[in-house]
């Protein structure tokens, strides 16, 4: 049995002036135990997919299930075996830390005791602050104690819709490895994430854009089918390069990458010297050939 | 029942943790109990009085201090001109003006009758009509001064008199006090039972938090016990410190039963939190419930007969009033408070407030169904 499923799930808003299609004909699978990414920008539809999945939002067309449960149907059985942390921090501010704890395994009908060996890791982090108030926590802190309360039920698939997003390094990766042992206790995982570098974390992921579906794959998979060479590329002036890349006639694509702006010229064995021969006018040029990341395959995809 | 006890206590832990709140809840009552009636008082004093005499004769001096001794009126200004006296009103410095003409003596002496002119200043309504009211009673006092003077008295009164004695029941004072701490004491419920009730629901949906509570297997019902509970015991202690103020400052206590009242408050409650509950579902926003309970706040006010009584509002505006729920509570706590009626009495009052109770809770659970 797969933990979650979807098929041809379709969601559209009407405003006044237009349709937005928030997610189009959308079908995938995660199987149990999985740990599963939703990657892609703001506004692709990940959170209407987390929605749709949490039974809080109806989709237009289509057909979903949790635990072999239909979101239709079922919607009762699912509420009682998911954990969902929203995007938004959504847990009582005024509340202590220990107290939402409390909360929220009480309405689930357990108790802190019951579940605690599952939080046990996340909550110790938690326990010297225990009794303070949630909205005074920081945004690391506060993200472990939703993981905490999305969890002290005991939830058999876990979605978690930007657990990272305005969270310090150091709390991400930590957030990151909770997630990997929670795995290892047969939890399936649905997280979404704007960033690309967590994409490499999961077991799969689905790349995402304006509702679709661009490809679904491990991130190994998806990176080796970025075929071409890719060549990072820097020089004193970095607006203009970009410009000039951009105008060059052998160029592909090209887009900014940190300190770098990351090159794809439409040749086969393309030849550097003439690049470099063009962009004469710039100074302190670097052209480096380079490993493509899921950025690189993202944007190639998005380019098609 | 455990998850609806979890939820109250969550409600009540949220409550006493919010001191702005916990202190606007106690201070609120104290404060426009204790405010309110002082202020809004109906009874006018001091209405300033500008006299144009053109007269200047014994009975015209009479009559100026019979209007100064009244207790009324505070003769501010003295004009010699009619012209005059309209520059003192529009300067504000008058409310009523008398112009008292020539001959006003001498007229009265010969002819048995003469005129005198009142202008009122009707920017405010109500104390214009006041004011004139009062210098007709006035006028007419010192009218009835003059024909006892002048008639001697003969054995058998030639003309058949009647004479009105008035008294006020159950109110024998007039004191405007009795009238209105009820009626403020029955708005300060509202206020706490709708308001907060709105304004605590939404908080959730701006929070998000209403969302994790959707992802759960919280029930309906218990998610609304959870809200209407606290806030319906908050409307009693609200009720509660009113009527010990009322005691204590004025002296006021119910001449019926507390029991009674009680009674009324609870199903009253019911509706007010079920109506709160039901503007909640239709704001995503604190500022948007706080605007819509606003608007609903001042129609109540103004159409529930605690400033202007409803008998003598348009029939257009009665109809509002009678669907007004808070003026059926200002009503009953009236009759309870100085009456002193008993079950019977506010036997249909008790229906009617059912019924409202019935009709806003199905609406807000309707609509919650809706749109969550």
């Amino acid at each position: 049995m797969n933990a979650i499923e979807l098929n041809n799930i379709t969601k559209t808003y009407t405003t006044k002036n237009n349709i937005i299609n928030a997610v189009d004909d959308i079908s995938f699978s995660v199987d149990e135990g999985e740990l599963f990414g939703l990657i892609g920008p703001d506004g692709s539809g990940k959170t209407s997919i987390f929605r749709i999945l949490t039974t809080v939002l109806l989709a237009d067309k289509g057909t979903a299930t949790v635990m072999g449960l239909d979101v239709l149907k079922d919607f009762k059985a699912i509420r009682t075996i998911v954990g969902y942390m929203p995007g938004r921090f959504s847990l009582y501010q005024d509340l202590t830390v220990e107290e939402n704890l409390n909360f929220f395994a009480t309405i689930f009908n357990t108790t802190i005791q019951e579940n605690y060996d599952l939080v046990a890791d996340i909550y110790k982090q938690l326990e010297p602050f225990k009794n303070r108030r949630a909205g005074k926590l920081s945004g690391g802190m506060k993200q472990k104690l939703a993981l905490s309360c999305a969890l002290i039920h005991k939830p058999k698939v876990l979605f978690l819709d930007e657990p990272t997003t305005g969270v310090d390094p150091v709390s991400r990766k930590e957030f990151w490895e909770m997630l990997k042992r929670l795995k290892t206790q047969g939890i399936s995982i649905l997280v979404s994430t704007p960033y690309m570098d967590e994409a490499n974390l999961c077991d799969r992921i689905a790349l995402i854009q304006t509702g679709k579906i661009l490809e679904i794959d491990t991130p190994q998979n998806i990176v080796n089918r970025f075929d071409k060479n890719l060549y990072a590329v820097k020089s004193k002036s970095m607006f203009n390069l970009l410009n000039d890349l951009r105008a060059y006639s052998k160029t592909e694509s090209c887009f900014a990458f940190g300190q770098y702006h990351h090159l794809v010229l439409n040749e086969k064995y393309p030849d550097i010297n003439e690049l470099k021969s063009y962009l004469k006018n710039h100074t302190e040029i670097e052209i480096e050939l380079v490993k493509p990341g899921i950025e690189d395959r993202f944007m190639q995809l998005m380019k098609k | 029942m455990r998850i609806l006890k979890f939820l109250l206590r969550k409600e009540f832990l949220q409550i006493f943790r919010n001191k702005l709140m916990i202190r606007m809840i106690f201070a609120v009552p104290v404060i426009q109990l204790i405010l309110l009636p002082f202020a809004a008082n109906y009874e006018m004093k001091n209405i300033n009085l500008c006299i144009v005499d053109h007269d200047h004769s014994e009975y015209s001096r009479n009559l100026t201090y019979k209007f100064t001794s009244s207790g009324y009126f505070q003769l501010t200004a003295i004009a010699d001109s009619y012209k005059k006296a309209l520059k003192v009103i529009e300067e504000d410095r008058a409310d009523l003006i008398i112009e008292i003409p020539e001959g006003f003596e001498r007229e009265l002496i010969r002819d048995n009758q003469t005129k005198v002119m009142l202008i009122a200043n009707a920017i405010n309504g109500q104390t214009s009509g006041l004011s004139v009211s009062y210098a007709n009673s006035i006028i007419n006092d010192f009218n009835s001064d003059i024909r006892a003077k002048w008639i001697q008295i003969p054995r058998i009164n030639p003309q058949p008199m009647i004479e009105i004695t008035t008294s006020n029941w159950f109110n024998p004072k007039m004191n405007y006090k009795y009238f209105m701490v009820p009626g403020v004491l029955v708005l300060l419920v509202t206020l706490v039972g709708f308001l907060l009730t709105a304004i605590n629901v939404v908080k959730e949906k701006e929070d998000g938090t209403i969302e994790q509570l959707n992802v759960s297997p919280i029930k309906k019902y218990q998610f609304i016990l959870g809200k209407l509970i606290p806030f319906w015991i908050l409307g009693n202690i609200v009720l509660s410190v009113g009527f010990i103020i009322s005691y204590v400052v004025y002296g006021i206590y119910p001449a019926g039963s507390y029991l009674l009242i009680y009674l009324f408050a609870a199903i009253y409650l019911i509706g007010l939190l079920g109506f709160g509950l039901f503007v909640s579902t239709l704001a995503e926003t604190q500022q948007q419930a706080m605007f819509i309970s606003y608007f609903f706040m001042t129609i109540f006010i103004l159409l529930g007969g605690l400033f202007a009584p409803i008998d003598n509002m348009p029939d257009w505006a009665k109809i509002l009033a009678y669907l007004n729920p808070v003026s059926y509570f200002i009503e009953v706590m009236r009759m309870i408070v100085l009456k002193g009626s008993g079950f019977m009495d506010i036997l249909k009052y008790l229906g009617i407030i059912s019924l409202f109770a019935a009709g806003f809770n199905l609406l807000a659970i309707f609509n919650y169904k809706k749109t969550v």
